[in-house]
């Protein structure tokens, strides 16, 4: 079977603007929530969240897209200009059909939406601009990158809410195996708009505390919800062959598993269903539980999630069986940019040998009966890494990364 | 070449249900009907008041939810799109003759295609939420508790898995106008990797809204034939100016053929093979060569084992755009030679509009059903043929042919090219 390799990695996150802003701010649990500064949210219930800082477009993105894109689309740019850097590929030297490209989205291009649908009632149909066609829609970043590198391969989007990026890896790596050598894997989010916003609130789920501090608290005891964040990453996903081909350094590790499930209605008697994916993106690597040494949560700061996905882990590793962390606790929940960028802290941390820390939680709930990785990073051997996330409305997903040499 | 791996290492991917809620007609019965009268369903534009539009003509489904069988509560918290896929999915299910509680949850999954997502019930709750467009800072108080649902187009695969009790992987695949083709392809993938014996897959879209209209009017995409509507669908006639926006939802069962078998079914048809290839061109622009639809193409003839001379019947994207329609054609000259000439060619957005993301798989469905009739749908409203386009595209009346396989094309924004092809059961094409 093909080995699906990762050798470049670009973020655009809360924490961080580029791979090694995010990953010290993570190390040093650094909060990097704060009041939304996009627009003023002071009137709404939640008013908190993760802003990628010092994001300006023209540093990132070509002044002649820059109009034509919404900001999620400058974020996937950017994301995605970072990590054919640092993966050193120059795409115009490797088979056009050979490159694809594979993106999640949540809520498509929701600012710049907003913008033009505010014509459209404000002032009349004549006033929509040309763009809105092509950036409001949810394939909009996947079309960019492909037209931006001349990658003529297959593209893909996937939408499944917060597991999207986990989900979009996936296919990525179905692209491999069926013949690309590499994949532009992205997932990216900005909808701290107004409406974004807004119908973010009739979720449920977001926490209305105005201390960023004390906002986004997984698995504590006073976890009332999460915090919204904008940004994501992209992944460089490569074969063996390809890297040999072109003289490539090391790659940060490999994908080892994957699984996908989905939970049963509202009011089933079924059980909830990430367990199965859990054991299923397991036995997709060939792992037992003790093989995975860190577990990054999906985290979702709901009690009875929370709960649900404690019971997940506990059941798969045993009480306190292996470690768990959630570092989104310090970017909000980014829906189709947290996969992405989990998936890339947890290879960080297998290179740097590291558990980035949980901000935030102080008081873990005792029945979760978990090994939560608290506000200080861990020292540990780390082979296996899971990576877990669920999207609104009963998506999950779980994905295992490793070393690449193993 | 990428792409061709896929069939040595799979098993095999068939279809043993179908469900369309189409322009003309809701159900498969009703649509199939209207493909073979070579009837068409485009009109003035009902849903809203589209008088201050340059495009004010679209092909609209007579679609009444409840008569649908939706509960009221489904009725309240959907997306119309999301009717649509539910409804598709509930015919495609009952066709396919399995019962959704003697299936393996776990081992059922769901692909759901979509452009737009939920933009219609987006919109209308904006226009609340806004006053008309007049706050920026937009009033949550006045929010409908599902507002989430409908700004993540995931809900509609979510509808669908709820509706089918799927537990195995589910999602919706955006990929713009190929997002129909891409979602059932997605779905037959699950299968051949065996994560997967049963998914229902499809795609659905509902744009007829004003948002949707006026961005299409804003790069004049859409045809202004104001004044007829019912021939203002053209692709491939001299005469065309732009495509007519169209709605609806095709839903497949699709099976593993082992299961299928195994259990007595009738096979409709086979999915036989598969590629999608961007144009890395333009995000609306095609050019004139046609060259990555071509090795789309190209590669799904491959994956089925098949030449050129096999495909009996393409279906092609042909919206009445100019540069699709001569992008398409020497696509199709570019990967079937001497027999693009020969072999007929239809659009059936001729008669349903361009529904898309919806479109792909509503044609998915339309090859399957030619397979089963041998019967090849019309290209309606084609009198005035554009000398640039010399294939024989079936014009205005439906045709008997021995059909053993087809092939589906799909063009779309983001530069997307998308191929399949169908082969009918028993034919000994495009399968081991």
């Amino acid at each position: 079977m093909t080995r699906v390799l990762v050798t470049g990695l670009g973020v655009a996150a809360p924490t961080g603007l580029g791979v090694a802003a995010h990953w010290s701010a993570t190390l040093a649990g650094r909060v990097a929530l704060a009041p939304i500064s996009r627009f003023d949210a002071s009137r709404y219930p939640v008013s908190v969240a993760g802003e990628v800082p010092g994001f300006v477009a023209r540093e990132h993105v070509p002044g002649r897209l820059i109009p034509q894109t919404d900001h999620w689309t400058h974020l996937g740019l950017a994301t995605a200009q970072e990590a054919l850097d640092d993966a050193k590929i120059v795409p115009s030297d490797l088979p056009e059909y050979e490159m694809a490209v594979v993106t999640a989205a949540s809520s498509g291009g929701t600012e710049f939406g907003q913008r033009e649908i505010e014509r459209l009632w404000s002032k009349g149909p004549q006033h929509v601009g040309a763009y809105q066609s092509i950036a409001w829609f949810y394939a909009a970043t996947t079309g960019q990158i492909s037209i931006r590198y001349g990658m003529r391969g297959p593209c893909s989007v996937v939408c499944t809410e917060q597991a999207g990026g986990l989900d979009a890896i996936a296919q990525g790596r179905r692209m491999l195996r069926d013949g690309a050598r590499i994949v532009v894997v992205g997932g990216t989010d900005a909808s701290l708009c107004p409406y974004g916003l807004v119908a973010q609130l009739s979720q449920g789920r977001l926490s209305t505390v105005r201390d960023p501090e004390r906002a986004y608290l997984p698995f504590d005891v006073d976890a009332c919800g999460h915090v919204p964040g904008e940004g994501g990453a992209t992944l460089i996903l490569e074969t063996a062959e390809s890297m040999a081909s072109r003289g490539a350094g090391d790659p940060y590790g490999a994908v080892l598993g994957y699984a996908a499930t989905f939970d049963p209605p509202p009011g089933s008697r079924r059980p909830p269903t990430l367990e199965k994916a859990i054991v299923g993106a397991l036995r997709d690597a060939g792992l037992r539980p003790r093989d995975i040494d860190v577990v990054f949560a999906d985290a979702a700061a709901v009690p009875e999630l929370d709960r649900a996905e404690a019971a997940a882990i506990a059941n798969v590793f045993g009480p306190y069986g292996v470690p768990v962390t959630a570092p989104k606790s310090m970017t909000g929940r980014l829906y189709a940019g947290g996969g992405t960028l989990d998936v890339v802290t947890a290879l960080l941390a297998l290179r740097d040998q590291v558990i980035p820390p949980t901000a935030g939680t102080v008081r873990q709930v005792p029945e979760d009966r978990i090994d939560l990785v608290g506000r200080h990073p861990r020292q540990a051997r780390l082979r296996h890494a899971l990576i877990l996330a669920r999207g609104y409305g009963g998506f999950n997903a779980a994905l295992v990364v490793g070393d690449a040499n193993a | 070449m990428i792409g061709e791996r896929h069939p040595a290492c799979g098993r095999d991917v068939v279809v043993t249900g179908l469900g369309v809620v189409a322009p003309g007609g809701i159900g498969t019965a009703a649509f199939w009907r209207l493909l073979t009268a070579g009837a068409t369903a485009t009109r003035t534009i009902t849903l809203f008041d589209a008088s201050g539009f340059r495009s004010r003509i679209a092909a609209e489904c007579d679609f009444d939810p409840a008569a649908s069988g939706l509960s009221p509560q489904q009725i309240r918290r959907m997306d119309r799109a999301a009717q649509f896929a539910v409804v598709a999915a509930r015919e495609a299910l009952a066709d396919s003759g399995l019962h959704t509680d003697g299936l393996d949850p776990s081992r059922t999954g769901v692909a759901i295609g979509s452009a737009v997502g939920c933009t219609m019930s987006l919109e209308e709750e904006y226009v609340v939420l806004s006053d008309g467009g007049r706050q920026w800072l937009v009033d949550h108080s006045y929010g409908v508790p599902h507002l989430y649902r409908h700004m993540v187009p995931s809900t509609l695969a979510m509808e669908v898995a709820w509706e089918a009790k799927a537990e195995g992987p589910v999602a919706l695949i955006s990929t713009g106008c190929t997002s129909g083709i891409d979602a059932v392809a997605h779905g037959a993938q699950l299968i051949r990797e065996g994560s997967a014996d049963v998914v229902v897959a499809g795609a659905t879209d509902a744009p007829i809204s004003p948002i949707t209209v006026a961005c299409f009017d804003a790069i004049k995409a859409t045809s202004p034939n104001n004044d007829d509507p019912e021939h203002a669908s053209r692709p491939f006639d001299k005469r065309r100016d732009g495509f007519v926006l169209g709605e609806g939802a095709a839903v497949l069962v699709l099976e593993e053929a082992g299961h299928a078998l195994r259990r007595g079914a009738e096979i409709r048809a086979r999915i036989a093979g598969y590629a999608a290839r961007g144009n890395a061109y333009h995000m609306t622009g095609l050019r004139p060569d046609g060259r990555e639809m071509a090795e789309a193409i190209t590669v799904s003839m491959a994956q089925a084992r098949l030449n050129p001379e096999d495909i009996d019947y393409v279906n092609a994207h042909g919206s009445g755009t100019k540069q699709n329609d001569r992008h398409e054609t020497a696509a199709f000259k570019r990967s079937l030679g001497e027999h693009a000439y020969r072999v007929p060619v239809s659009s059936i957005k001729s008669m349903i509009g361009h529904s898309l993301g919806a479109i792909g798989a509503i044609e998915v469905a339309a090859c399957v059903l030619a397979l089963q009739h041998q019967v090849v749908p019309p290209t309606a409203n084609l009198s005035v043929p554009d000398p640039e386009c010399d294939l024989d595209y079936t014009p205005r009346t439906a045709r008997e042919a021995r059909l053993d396989a087809v092939l589906t094309v799909g063009s779309g924004f983001g530069g997307f090219q998308s191929a399949m092809v169908l082969t009918r059961p028993g034919t000994g094409k495009g399968g081991r």
